[in-house]
């Protein structure tokens, strides 16, 4: 730790963690309800993570490791310097292994390794109203919540299919939590919409610049919202991973050239790694032995 | 007129209005109005800008609270329930299953940014229609029933003109089937040949579905092609009220015959 400022065990103080972990309790208690919150300002912009730093650095304490992915991948700036501040301000373990962590942060993923009783994870979150592109009041979109008035969610599913032919949402894809609440579940793609569903982990989102925080409690009933004749799906892939050779999982698409050259890889980094430490080899790929 | 015929005894009012006032602070917005209106009826309420009329349809819509007075509907159960007395979420269900509400600017009672169809089919879709094709299907017929071309229904109303938005306007409100439509000068800002083909559709839609309605305007013609009984108001009161061809021919408050004898003859 660095011994020119002095922080408060994980940055915030501790009447803050206090009123955000009221929140998040009065989130819990109501799945899928937006609880408001008086966010604070984080060392970092909006549209960072500032909800999902607040809410993880309100519930970690020393014992935690805390796992940090940004669409995904461990690696990238956001998941790094997230990691790195809290090694930095609360001195706890961190880890890029899904399996080791307590708390795993992310952004617009859920890891592929299904989560487990005591794991937590929390969400960064941008937009957490759902009907707020068709409906511009808060207001009237708290009024909707509350009247259990949600036509207006399958208005805009019914727009995508009279455009598309289909529903083209492919994330933040709209859920009822628990037959109550219409929520975004943040911008992850549909892909992950089934991971939600009677999921043993503790599943957070703070939304910063908004100041609302929600959740979904271990094993609540989570469903897309679809039409009778047009019923919810996840994307497929037509191939299988380039590095790894995994099927079902969700797909990145990486530019190898300028000539139209492509691959399609995990965007679960984690999960990729340990895939070909196992031997599984892609069409692209090398065995893990040949790399080193 | 014949309002009343199709009517069976048992069957009474369908909305009761007694001694409704609006006041704005110490001014007047309507003043101890009260009147009945009966299933299939056709009410105007005519007057000059600010004589009360929109104030007076706000607070029987439930979209404004009364300073006194009441306003009970009969429900499709029969029972009589009190407008204001109802829970909010009752009278939002109200409003958007056995009532519409047609606005002046269709811009207000319409989703701008949404096809037209999606507009016809919200209502059907907040009561719970969950099935694409049947919305679709409802849609068409709907957009058919008020004159728009069904190629039309993926398009956006901000891309269709005045006279074609009022009409879907009116086919997002009637898709529900409701028993009582409130309107808000339906004609107003649309030219007069527009203005007559919309009057020839409301005329025949309202005596195809039974529909009650209170049609808040101030141009007498309408009135006169449309409602079966009207009200004059004046200074937030309704100083004269009858059947419309009768105040019409033969107006007896001073003001009435002001306001009929107004009308340019060409």
């Amino acid at each position: 730790m660095s011994d020119i400022a002095t922080y408060n065990f994980a940055y915030l103080d501790e009447q803050t963690k206090r009123m955000i972990r009221r929140a998040i309790l009065k989130g819990i208690a109501i799945p899928g309800y937006q609880v408001p919150f008086a966010s604070r300002e984080m060392p970092m912009p909006y549209g960072w993570g500032t909800g999902g730093v607040q809410v993880t650095a309100s519930i970690i304490g020393p014992d935690d490791v805390l796992k940090v992915i940004d669409q995904g991948a461990d690696d990238t700036t956001n998941a790094v310097s997230i990691r790195a501040f809290f090694r930095k301000v609360a001195d706890v373990e961190t880890t890029t292994d899904t399996t080791k962590a307590t708390i795993i942060q992310t952004r617009h993923r859920i890891p592929e390794q299904p989560l487990v009783d005591g794991q937590t994870l929390v969400y960064q979150v941008p937009i957490p109203e759902p009907l707020r592109f068709l409906e511009p009041r808060e207001t009237e979109t708290r009024k909707m919540h509350a009247l259990e008035e949600y036509g207006l969610m399958h208005v805009k599913l019914y727009e995508d299919i009279a455009r598309n032919g289909h529903i083209a949402t492919t994330y933040a894809y709209p859920v009822k939590v628990e037959g109550r609440y219409v929520m975004d579940p943040s911008p992850t793609p549909k892909f992950d919409n089934p991971k939600m569903h009677m999921s043993a982990a503790l599943q957070l989102f703070g939304a910063g610049r908004e100041q609302r925080i929600y959740a979904i409690p271990p094993y609540t009933k989570v469903v897309s919202l679809d039409f009778e004749d047009h019923p919810f799906e996840v994307q497929t892939f037509d191939r299988p991973c380039a590095l790894c050779g995994a099927e079902q999982v969700y797909l990145d698409e990486v530019i190898l050239d300028d000539r139209g050259g492509r691959m399609f890889v995990c965007s679960d980094t984690d999960f990729c790694e340990k895939r070909r430490e196992a031997g599984h080899v892609g069409e692209l790929g090398m065995a893990m032995e040949d790399v080193r | 007129m014949n309002a009343h015929v199709s009517s069976r005894a048992d069957d009474g009012p369908l909305l009761r209005v007694s001694s409704v006032s609006k006041s704005y602070g110490a001014r007047t917005g309507c003043e101890d109005v009260s009147f009945e209106l009966w299933p299939g009826e056709v009410l105007a309420v005519v007057g000059e800008s600010g004589s009360g009329k929109t104030t007076l349809l706000n607070c029987i819509s439930s979209r404004l609270l009364p300073t006194s007075g009441s306003v009970s509907y009969r429900m499709r159960d029969q029972t009589w329930r009190e407008l204001y007395r109802m829970s909010e979420a009752e009278r939002r269900f109200l409003m958007r299953t056995d009532w519409g509400f047609v606005h002046q600017n269709p811009a207000d009672g319409l989703r701008m940014t949404v096809s037209a169809g999606a507009n016809v089919g919200e209502r059907l879709m907040a009561i719970g229609d969950r099935h694409y094709g049947n919305i679709r299907s409802t849609a068409i017929d709907w957009l058919g029933r008020v004159e728009i071309d069904a190629d039309r229904i993926d398009d956006e109303p901000r891309a269709f003109s005045g006279g074609m938005r009022q009409r879907l306007q009116i086919a997002r409100n009637l898709v529900t089937s409701p028993r009582l439509v409130f309107m808000d000068e339906p004609t107003g800002g649309l030219d007069v040949s527009v203005q007559a083909r919309l009057l020839d559709l409301l005329r025949g839609l309202v005596a195809d579905l039974g529909l009650a309605a209170i049609v808040v305007t101030h141009d007498l013609a309408v009135a006169r092609l449309l409602s079966h009984r009207m009200m004059v108001m004046k200074d937030g009161r309704v100083i004269e009220t009858g059947l419309t061809d009768r105040v019409l021919d033969d107006p007896r408050e001073a003001y009435t015959q002001l306001l009929v004898s107004s009308i340019l003859q060409v």
